[in-house]
């Protein structure tokens, strides 16, 4: 599924030095699990995004593997600790090994 | 009996009942097994995790589970009425702040949802949290 996948994330744009943040990411995926059939009885093909991390200046904040029973549009809220101003990475590893990123600023005061 | 229509469908549904007792505890003994591979064994100990997902999930497709565990390293998630009892694991790096995260699951049917966490000290904490489910989220 390569097409139509479009990842959001809220990132606060600044922040006080060692404060800790919420952020909130979705990504628009039908995550097929591999469970359902077609009209005609055959099973569709698993295809889901399996692995989601997020990194502030090259450090990870968190790692997550999803299964199948991730709901479409695999939606993720967190909570990071910014030590100085930089740039969040948020990367989406998919099933047909796609990948996909999107970056955020914050200016840490 | 006569084989009518109406016959048919309490013989049917009596059918699908009987199939779901059944495998309820295959599914339940596969998140056993599931657990014990991902503690080797070890004794999960109670209280230092938090588990929040709702009572009642009108729709299996999403429903909203959190899951909160100060001190720990990685926490996965199960589902035991699901045909596939792991859900997500979430591994937490040097710059999470809270070790808590929160997501939106797939759950078949009424079921419990057990959160596992793997603290610092490698020790493992446990807590589950029964969910009736109104609508499954498995599209069958």
């Amino acid at each position: 599924m390569a097409s139509g996948v479009k990842p959001r994330v809220k990132v606060p744009k600044t922040a006080a030095a060692g404060d800790t943040i919420t952020i909130k990411t979705l990504i628009s995926h039908k995550m097929e699990s591999g469970q359902r059939k077609d009209d005609d009885g055959n099973v569709i093909p698993r295809s889901i995004i399996n692995r989601f991390t997020a990194d502030f200046n090259g450090q990870n904040v968190i790692d997550v593997t999803l299964e199948p029973a991730i709901s479409t549009n695999p939606y993720f809220q967190f909570e990071a600790v910014v030590p100085e101003s930089g740039e969040f990475t948020f990367t989406w590893y998919d099933d047909d090994g796609d990948v996909y990123d999107t970056s955020k600023k914050i200016e840490v005061s | 009996m006569k084989l009518t229509r109406r016959n048919l469908l309490i013989l049917s549904s009596a059918g699908v009942a009987a199939t779901a007792m059944g495998s309820l505890p295959a599914f339940a003994s596969l998140t056993d097994d599931a657990i014990t591979e991902l503690t080797g064994g070890a004794t999960l100990g109670e209280g230092a995790i938090t588990l929040t997902a709702p009572e009642i999930a009108e729709n299996g497709n999403t429903v909203p589970v959190e899951v909160d565990a100060p001190g720990a390293v990685a926490i996965t998630l199960f589902a035991d009425g699901n045909p596939v009892p792991n859900v997500a694991t979430f591994k937490f790096g040097p710059l999470s702040a809270s070790r808590s995260a929160s997501t939106r699951i797939r759950l078949a049917t009424t079921q419990n949802v057990v959160a596992i966490a793997q603290m610092e000290d490698g020790s493992f904490q446990k807590a589950s949290a029964n969910v009736k489910v109104t609508i499954g989220g498995c599209g069958g």
